[in-house]
């Protein structure tokens, strides 16, 4: 495969596959799977912010979680510096989730809202670390200056909080432990764009203090291309582009990277971009077309597209595209 | 020379709530013409939605209420009607189409049913020539084999499906005014797209005038005609879209369109942000309600509220520093 190189990656999918099962029938027979995630590779080098993108349904948000073995995988691994954390033991991997954390989209759903917020921020640290409570106080005060919260404020519930705020405690309580890896699974999509433009800057700010690495799974493309490094782009369960964010937004290499870009709207009116609109909707992850996923919407299509299922391949350097017919 | 199909005049509407009356907008005023697109942008909690409630009267029944001002459609004040009245504007006359088109339809009745209902109500239409209208308007708003399509479910479409299904019951009577809050927002940005062209075909074809919320700039910018920006309950810029996109003039309008990420040029470096966070709706503060949150506040800020000033084009700002004579730009 020739996306296995001896490159150093500090996180790293092999073939990674993620199956759901569906169930029918009056024995509860599996009759299918729905493929959430199939067959993925790609690595996140250390320092880097790796965004990932896609539309709803596409899988990026359950590879998010198989990156952290939060869910399991059906199939390959993921090697957190260099180990397999799929393959670790219980203790092994209570080690490593001090190192990789996760920042949900809806703060009001991630944070116990009858936890007091210096409890929320401090209790990772009260689960891994032998602190006294003075310590842990301390520790919390300390984060909570770090993302910008008024540290007077630390005996109050989230919901005394706006939703930037919340996000900041989210923020807090993922670095409570010093994590090398945080994966951020929408974490500005939910917030008003005055609110999201601090959130954004606050991530890009600890990142460079703290050395972070970053997987930022989004829907928001100008978002992305803001704090990515490289982007992944995702099609039903398959990455179907991976590129360096400046290469990616200034010539897309797969039809539907293509489509995407096209897509958004911009705060431009009367310049006009070439708007190509897709036909049809996302077929079924259950049942996805043969070939190539993309071959039943995508304008550029072949016969060859619909018999043969194009590889991720390198291309120009950095770039990765899984296309019979890349847009060159 | 054309007139306002719809003027919204000191809009106050508000909410009964446990803590009193809570104001959820003040003194709103707005225009649409035929044939046009108006765009209200704003960030949660601005009023945005309540307005469009206000002007359906649906405000009624979300437990709030009209406390001033007067909503002219047609010359024609609806803020004094009776909801008996309102019923027989409301799907034919103006329709509405909401964010989230799963909820927006019933489950347990075919499309084409929901379509052909309407026409029925208002049309006065048998039952089979509403029906055949219902797989008209489907196979408009660009619904393959609408025939088919129109014995379905919603759960058997997906949600783009489902919103041109709204659209199509929406435009079923052909209204004059179609009311769109936040109508691609669930949706994700490839059918976003094939939403917002449909839009602007209907708008062609059809030549109805579009009201629509969205907090997307962008969306704003791609559909609108005039633009109304809206910050904690009050319009606080409205004009031109070219105009209030290539020259913003209230800084509220400047911050946003500033802290938004562009998907060209410089990328990667700090955002500009407006500090601090939308105020409370029932805490606002003195004078300008976006003093505490400005880079330009003066003096006469905290004190009086400034109100909306119309430059020579009809370009809207409530900002004193339109009053100050500018050094450059």
């Amino acid at each position: 495969m020739s996306v296995m190189t001896t490159e150093k990656f500090l996180v790293e999918a092999r073939h990674v596959k993620k199956y759901f099962p569906i169930r029918s029938g009056l024995l509860s027979r599996v009759t299918g799977n729905v493929k959430a995630v199939d067959d993925v590779s790609f690595g996140i080098r250390e320092g880097e912010t790796f965004g990932l993108v896609g539309e709803s349904g596409c899988g990026k948000s359950t590879l998010g979680r198989v990156m952290l073995n939060l869910k399991g995988a059906t199939g390959g691994e993921v090697l957190f510096q260099g180990q397999n954390i799929h393959a670790a033991g219980s203790r092994e991997l209570r080690q490593l989730r001090q190192e990789m954390q996760i920042i949900f989209q809806d703060p009001m759903g991630s944070l116990n809202p009858r936890f007091l917020v210096s409890d929320l921020i401090g209790e990772p640290l009260r689960l891994h670390r032998r602190m006294s409570a003075k310590q842990i106080d301390d520790r919390v005060c300390e984060l909570m200056e770090l993302v910008g919260l008024d540290v007077s404020r630390r005996n109050r519930y989230p919901h005394e909080f706006s939703g930037g705020q919340r996000q900041r405690i989210g923020i807090a309580r993922a670095l409570a432990l010093e994590p090398k890896f945080i994966v951020a699974d929408e974490a500005v999509s939910a917030l008003d764009v005055s609110v999201q433009s601090q959130v954004l800057n606050l991530m890009m700010k600890l990142q460079k203090d703290l050395g972070l690495t970053y997987l930022f799974i989004a829907h928001g493309l100008n978002v992305v291309r803001h704090i990515s490094s490289r982007v992944g782009v995702m099609y039903l369960g398959k990455i179907v582009e991976v590129s360096p964010t400046d290469g990616l937004f200034a010539k897309p290499l797969h039809p539907y990277t293509a489509v995407l870009m096209s897509a958004i709207p911009t705060p431009t009116p009367g310049r006009k971009r070439e708007r190509i609109i897709l036909q049809g909707d996302v077929p079924s992850p259950a049942n996805p077309p043969s070939g190539c996923r993309f071959h039943t919407r995508c304008p550029f299509v072949q016969a060859r597209c619909r018999s043969e299922e194009p590889l991720l391949r390198t291309l120009e350097g950095d770039r990765q595209v899984a296309c019979h017919y890349p847009l060159i | 020379m054309t007139q306002n199909l719809l003027e919204v005049r000191n809009l106050t509407t508000g909410f009964h709530t446990e803590r009193g009356f809570v104001k959820a907008t003040d003194r709103v005023s707005l225009a649409i013409q035929e044939g046009q697109t108006l765009c209200i942008v704003g960030e949660s909690g601005s009023g945005k939605s309540v307005t469009s409630l206000a002007i359906m009267r649906l405000i009624d029944y979300a437990g709030g209420f009209i406390e001033s001002g007067e909503v002219l459609f047609k010359g024609d004040n609806l803020a004094a009607k009776k909801q008996t009245d309102m019923m027989r504007i409301r799907g034919s006359k103006m329709s509405m189409i909401f964010q989230d088109p799963m909820s927006a339809l019933n489950p347990v009745f075919s499309v084409g049913d929901q379509i052909a209902e309407t026409l029925r109500i208002h049309k006065h239409m048998s039952d089979k020539a509403a029906w055949n209208k219902a797989v008209e308007m489907l196979r408009l708003v660009g619904i393959p084999s609408p025939e088919i399509r129109a014995r379905q479910y919603p759960h058997e479409m997906s949600g783009g499906m489902c919103q041109r299904v709204v659209i199509a019951m929406a435009l079923a009577c052909d209204p004059e005014l179609l009311i769109a809050d936040e109508p691609t927002t669930a949706l994700d940005v490839t059918v976003q797209a094939q939403i917002l062209d449909l839009l602007a075909k209907l708008k062609r074809e059809l030549n109805t005038s579009i009201l629509l919320i969205t907090h997307d700039m962008g969306v704003a910018a791609e559909i609108a005609d005039r633009i109304a920006v809206m910050y904690a309950g009050a319009i606080v810029e409205e004009g031109a879209v070219d105009e209030v996109f290539e020259q913003p003039r209230h800084p509220y309008t400047i911050g946003l369109l500033r802290s938004i990420p562009g998907i060209e040029g410089e990328r990667g470096g700090e955002l500009y942000t407006i500090k601090g966070s939308i105020p409370s709706i029932n805490e606002l503060p003195s004078g300008c309600r976006f003093h505490p949150r400005c880079p330009h506040v003066m003096e006469r800020c905290l004190r009086e509220e400034p109100p909306l000033m119309a430059d020579e084009r009809g370009h809207r700002a409530a900002c004193w520093l339109d009053e100050v004579p500018k050094e450059g730009a």
